[in-house]
């Protein structure tokens, strides 16, 4: 008797959670963005950090006047970095008839995403939503894979290896690539290849190996190979602990080498890596901490002290600035939320970033056309990372019009 | 040549890491049957005392206070926790250190948040002992060595050679007799509960800046030593010594090699075809899953010999 009391109160209670939830309060002043991300299991760290920089960006965005006069709320849903995870939180956000649907973390849930958008937009015509591709990198998914629906709002692996290989210094003759064995790693070791050849013919490919991801407790054997190999530079991908413990190996074996990387600047690297990375470790990102110096903008630098002040870590992904001021036009230029019209709005929109660049939304793919830096990690830089007391400095800031790759995109576009 | 060498001693560093935090499971397991889920926890919180310790305190305050620290949180988990779910069985124990897994996670994250912490090797082992063939070799890597070998050697001495070793041995076999001649049986396993989480703790002070300090690395440490508990045998100290040494060398050694199984084969004459069933598998190289042998080897462990190496009992 007393177990279906307690029941029933629960029972109670739920309803009336239910009743309160955000899907009856729709006619309220915002835009709801349903973002679905990693909030738990191993790769939470990675979606509560993104969490803390939207937070920041739509403040900013939100204080700067807001789509149609109105301010942008994230609801957030847990994908797990799952998959079938993502497409439930995906269900959930097409029931409430949210207008965009924002994912960051991991090219595979990124591709099920493409996917599961899309065939919704086909079956509900009344209830369409745009998808906001914040962080899935894959190549695949603007080219073979691109869908009308899906915009991808940052530079994607082959943009980045683009960057990674132009940017390799002249001295360098030999290089070890390493990369972790999954989806994103193949994506980069496919790609860096290609660059390699196209762009530094010179350059010699001692070694080109896939470690397990996230299953190598000790690096120190890989170094070994690394220094019988002879290379003057390993170029990884490598990121977390794989690349913390890759370099920490290094360091403590006294490996003499360049560190050329494409993600070191992620929240966490610049702390593991520590003293030892001085002026050895490169990263490829849009953004860092010490640009509004380097070019004098102090808009920019007023947007690095801000969040200075209130994370223990750079801010690096500009391009998330530059997505909601985009989204933001689009809005007000079809005057509405709906997603045929934004999607319209935004296809080849330009838009000047905070630095001052030409960022523009390709129309042919929707891909993202943005600069990106490449800066070595450094004593001498003015603002340091995460309290290390070193910082990034960059040593080459490719354009927009640098990173502008051909598409073999065949976009399907809905009727007008 | 010159790989073989560096590799033999990095996988002996690697090797003795695991032992440290392997023993303490063994120990707890073979003593009361419990498979603590949460003993690499333990190693992760030893590792964030640690670094809160040596930054008021120091390195090697640390190295005492940190292992100490864990060592009563042990005792405490035993006294009101697992004492009080043992009487519904097994079950309930395992699912107990289970919950403590997560338990101890979240408030990692929530105590010191998702970033690594600048958890560094003291000033004073920061120094290459000696250089093979152009790679150097930390000092502090061998003062891990010694560490652990410290631990093997104090250990065994307490089982064999002293009174409470003595108790804990007979104990472990006939629980009902020791009892029955007036001893606090109970107290006995707090001990050795205590005892095996301050092995863990003692793991992670040392574990905390080899690797890095971050709530992942329970995570992935925790797989691994179970693999080496089941193959060195559940509750053999001798068992999980050897199997630690051989689980340090196998993925350490996994990686310098660059062939695959289909490499191996080629001799025999047998050469695979694009469109073969096991192709795909047969031509990876070893490197590639290197980090995946260790899980191998338990499987064929439990299939040929379900006791484990040295073990006393079926798995």
């Amino acid at each position: 008797m007393k177990y279906q009391r307690i029941l029933a109160a629960a029972f109670a209670t739920l309803l009336g959670v239910a009743a309160w939830s955000p899907s009856s309060r729709a006619a309220d002043n915002t835009i709801k963005i349903g973002y679905v991300d990693p909030f738990s299991g191993p790769f939470a760290a990675t979606g509560n950090n993104f969490l803390k920089v939207f937070n920041y960006v739509l403040e900013i965005v939100n204080a700067e006047g807001g789509p149609l006069g109105k301010k942008y709320e994230l609801v957030t849903f847990d994908s797990k970095l799952q998959p079938a995870e993502a497409l439930i939180a995906l269900k959930s956000i097409t029931d409430q008839n949210l207008p965009f649907v924002m994912h960051c973390v991991g090219s595979n849930v990124g591709a099920a995403m493409v996917d599961a958008v899309s065939k919704h937009n086909a079956r509900n015509p009344d209830n369409r939503l745009i998808y906001m591709n914040c962080g899935a990198l894959a190549t695949e998914l603007t080219n073979e894979q691109c869908d009308f629906w899906q915009f991808r709002f940052t530079a994607n692996v082959d943009q980045r290896a683009v960057a990674r290989i132009k940017t390799l210094p002249k001295s360098v003759t030999s290089v070890y690539v390493l990369n972790q064995d999954y989806l994103f790693g193949q994506s980069v070791q496919k790609a860096t290849l290609k660059y390699l050849a196209q762009y530094r013919p010179d350059v010699k490919i001692v070694a080109d190996e896939l470690v397990p991801f996230g299953k190598v407790q000790d690096f120190s054997p890989y170094i070994a190979k690394i220094k019988a190999s002879g290379a003057q530079s390993l170029v990884t991908s490598n990121y977390d602990r794989d690349l913390n413990l890759l370099m920490k190996a290094g360091n403590d074996a006294g490996l003499d080498i360049r560190y050329d990387s494409y993600l070191a600047h992620q929240p966490g690297g610049p702390t593991s890596t520590g003293p030892a990375g001085d002026n050895r470790l490169t990263s490829i990102m849009e953004f860092h901490d010490n640009v509004p110096a380097e070019e004098h903008n102090e808009a920019g630098q007023k947007f690095v002290d801000g969040f200075r002040s209130r994370a223990d870590f750079n801010f690096i992904p500009l391009d998330y600035l530059t997505m909601f001021r985009m989204v933001t036009a689009a809005i007000n230029k079809a005057g509405s939320t709906d997603a045929l019209k934004v999607a319209l709005a935004l296809e080849n929109m330009k838009v000047t970033d905070l630095m001052g660049d030409e960022n523009i939304m390709r129309g042919e793919d929707h891909q993202l056309l943005s600069p990106l830096h490449e800066a070595i990690f450094t004593r001498g830089a003015k603002l340091d990372a995460e309290h290390t007391g070193l910082g990034w400095k960059t040593e080459a800031k490719l354009s927009a019009a640098d990173l502008t790759l051909p598409t073999t995109c065949k976009m399907k576009r809905p009727a007008q | 040549m010159e790989v073989i060498l560096v590799s033999l001693l990095n996988g002996l560093v690697y090797g003795m890491l695991l032992f440290m935090l392997a023993s303490g499971l063994t120990l707890i397991f073979s003593m009361m049957g419990v498979l603590n889920f949460a003993h690499a926890s333990i190693y992760m919180l030893g590792a964030y005392f640690a670094f809160e310790t040596s930054r008021f305190l120091g390195f090697w305050p640390a190295l005492i206070i940190a292992p100490a620290l864990c060592g009563l949180l042990g005792a405490a988990i035993e006294v009101w926790g697992l004492r009080r779910v043992h009487q519904n069985g097994h079950i309930a124990e395992l699912l107990f250190t289970f919950g403590l897994v997560f338990i101890i996670g979240r408030s990692v994250q929530m105590g010191w948040g998702m970033l690594p912490e600048p958890y560094r090797v003291p000033a004073l082992l920061d120094f290459p002992l000696f250089t093979l063939y152009g790679l150097q070799f930390p000092a502090y890597r061998a003062f891990m060595l010694l560490v652990s070998a410290g631990m093997l050697g104090a250990i065994w001495l307490l089982l064999k050679r002293t009174r409470i070793g003595l108790i804990i041995q007979a104990a472990l076999t006939h629980p009902g007799m020791v009892a029955a001649l007036g001893h606090n049986v109970p107290q006995v396993f707090t001990i050795v509960f205590a005892g095996g989480c301050l092995l863990a703790g003692l793991a992670g002070v040392i574990g905390g800046n080899y690797q890095s300090t971050e709530p992942g690395m329970a995570d992935a440490m925790g797989p691994i030593v179970f693999v080496v508990v089941v193959f060195g045998g559940l509750g053999s100290l001798a068992g999980c010594f050897i199997a630690s040494i051989i689980m340090g060398m196998v993925s350490t050694f996994a990686v310098v090699i660059d062939a695959s199984v289909a490499d191996a084969l080629r001799p025999f004459g047998i050469t695979l075809r694009a469109d073969d069933l096991l192709t795909e598998i047969l031509t990876v190289p070893v490197a590639r899953i290197g980090a995946l042998l260790p899980l191998l080897m338990m499987v064929l462990i439990l299939f040929f010999r379900p006791r484990g190496l040295m073990g006393t009992r079926d798995t």
